[in-house]
């Protein structure tokens, strides 16, 4: 939350100017657009009669009617709890962006048909990849953290190399060069193997340079404290410090799990079977791409959401100690 | 017969080129209490902070409750355990209760089970007057209590020595007496304390010797009524007019 002041104000949805503003903007807006052709117009048949025939007074009608209920959707929610009002706002917009893909004329039954393959084969496919990469990325992170951190030439030289050579090469790249690369060396390796790889990799680095910072922003004094009470490295790292570290670090880190849900799309390219290589190619036959994509699309989305979710109880979690 | 608790012969330590201490001789007895004063920078933080290697030193011998101190030491928890260390700015473990906090350091250093950990910190908790607070974490208590806290947390190892670091600075005014109370009772009860503080009423009513440092050397030390009441040195007049001033 920003810093709430105590100084009263009214409303910015509540001031005439503000409305009368939108009122005109959206109006305009409406008025430039052509909705009589849609569901809207269908919908205003009553009013304007057919819809193809009415012209300007029917867009005109439209555009008033939307943007008398626009500003009163807005005056209303404006009177609303802040809890009531995210929920209300959150579920508009939602409304919203599906009458935008109704505009698709979507086959529904071609999505049904190939949704539960999609979820078994490909989202499965997706998280384990994610799931395992972001597990080792986690540790090459700790692991790359205290090297950078570390007085040892050789620790700090490695690590320093490697965050410089993942973060500067595209995560693409890293994941031909691992998967073509690598056989030439007489590694031969399998697809999913060398995306977990790549994306370990590529992930290990950003994450390093975050436990790093975490780990840095912990005070002296609670090494000196911890050394002094005769803790080792190792205790002090574990109980100490990173606990301690890790509200900074999880928002971050957070993120970077979010993002490499949708990075792992990137190893479809050497054909593993995740959620993105099924949507590029379910369709094909009979070119129906926009379903699979916006299938997938929201598949992706719903985990996400899942992510946020689990990262903001994990924060409030860790937000105990800070409160008075 | 009187046992030397630290021991420290002709130490000089530098940063860079930088001398901080300049061949420091001191020795602290069982049962002793020693307040060091000085100017601000003098290298009174750098030697106490020596005294459980915190900091290295480059020349001459520091013992500790018999064991050496020096740069190939392999296990320097064993002398760890045995110095308490309290800070200006207390360090307490803020993820932790203030119970636990106290408990950490007997379980993960002593294998203490974990029953008799939580009753050896009510009991500390107790002498320096905070049971109450036991289950609170430590930004909830004031700046007093968290280094009264933080005292105890350093008992509750049961040291031999007991190193403070300038305990009262950071403290609001109101705060400081019950602090020095809590020293105080501490140093009755025999506890051997090296204490870096500026409360000159605290050094006369319990140090055994006063120690000023200027400039990293020890320059004058003596029992409190001769060190307050006849200073020799112009240097220790200076400081001394100084800090009475307020
Ligand atoms: N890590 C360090 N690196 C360089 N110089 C330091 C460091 N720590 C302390 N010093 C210097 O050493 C001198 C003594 O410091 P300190 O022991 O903290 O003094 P005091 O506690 O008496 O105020 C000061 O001049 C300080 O600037
Ligand atoms: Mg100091």
């Amino acid at each position: 939350m920003l810093y709430p002041d105590t100084v009263e104000s009214e409303v910015l949805v509540h001031k005439p100017w503000f409305v009368a503003t939108l009122f005109v903007l959206v109006f305009a807006v409406f008025l430039a657009f052509d909705l009589t052709g849609t569901s809207m117009g269908e919908l205003m048949r009553p009013v304007i009669g057919a819809p193809a025939e009415s012209g300007f007074y029917g867009r005109f009608a439209i555009g008033l009617v939307i943007a008398v209920l626009f500003c009163l959707n807005i005056v209303l929610i404006g009177f609303a709890s802040l809890r009531v009002q995210v929920t209300i706002v959150w579920f508009e917009l939602l409304l919203l962006f599906l009458a935008f893909f109704t505009t698709f004329n979507l086959s529904l039954p071609f999505i049904a048909e190939k949704l539960p393959f999609m979820i078994t084969q490909g989202l499965f496919t997706t998280i384990y990849v994610s799931a395992i990469s972001i597990a080792i990325a986690s540790i090459i992170a700790i692991l790359g953290a205290v090297a950078k951190l570390s007085t040892n030439g050789f620790a700090y030289a490695i690590a320093s190399f490697y965050t410089s050579f993942f973060r500067g090469l595209p995560l693409l790249m890293q994941v031909y060069l691992i998967y073509l690369g690598l056989p030439q060396l007489g590694f031969i390796i399998d697809a999913v193997p060398a995306g977990i790889l790549a994306l370990s990799l590529c992930y290990g680095a950003y994450m390093t340079e975050i436990f790093r910072s975490g780990i840095q922003s912990i005070d002296r004094g609670q090494w000196e404290a911890s050394r002094s009470i005769g803790f080792g490295f190792g205790l002090t790292m574990r109980k100490i410090i990173l606990p301690q570290a890790l509200p900074v670090i999880i928002p971050p880190t957070g993120n970077q799990f979010i993002s490499m849900l949708k990075d792992s799309s990137l190893v479809s390219v050497i054909g593993v079977w995740e959620l993105m290589f099924l949507a590029r190619t379910l369709g094909q036959k009979t070119f129906q791409h926009m379903e699979m994509l916006i299938s997938a699309a929201m598949l992706y989305w719903v985990v996400s959401i899942c992510l946020e979710l689990i990262q903001s109880r994990i924060e409030r979690h860790y937000a105990r100690s800070k409160v008075r | 017969m009187s046992e030397k608790i630290i021991d420290v012969r002709n130490v000089s330590k530098w940063y860079g080129a930088f001398r901080v201490l300049t061949d420091v001789n001191l020795t602290v007895e069982k049962g002793e209490r020693i307040v060091i004063c000085g100017p601000s920078g003098s290298g009174k933080s750098t030697l106490i902070r020596c005294f459980n290697r915190l900091e290295a030193h480059q020349q001459g011998d520091i013992v500790v409750n018999g064991i050496t101190l020096h740069d190939r030491m392999r296990d320097v928890a064993e002398v760890r355990k045995n110095v308490g260390m309290v800070f200006q700015h207390f360090n307490l473990f803020p993820h932790m209760t203030v119970l636990m906090n106290c408990m950490v350091g007997p379980m993960w250093i002593k294998g203490v089970p974990e029953a008799e950990a939580r009753k050896t910190a009510l009991k500390f908790l107790e002498r320096v007057r905070i049971p109450e607070q036991a289950n609170k974490y430590p930004v909830q208590l004031s700046g007093g209590q968290q280094q009264r806290v933080a005292i105890a947390r350093s008992l509750c190892m049961q040291p031999a020595v007991m190193l403070f670091d300038e305990p009262t600075s950071a403290l609001d005014p109101e705060m400081v007496s019950e602090v020095l109370e809590t020293m105080t009772s501490l140093a009755r009860e025999g506890m051997t304390m090296v204490c870096v503080t500026h409360e000159m009423a605290f050094a006369r009513a319990v140090a055994d010797r006063v120690i000023f440092m200027n400039a990293g050397q020890i320059i004058e030390q003596g029992k409190p009524d001769d060190f307050f009441g006849n200073p020799q040195h112009e240097r220790t007049k200076l400081f001394l007019s100084q800090i009475l001033k307020h």
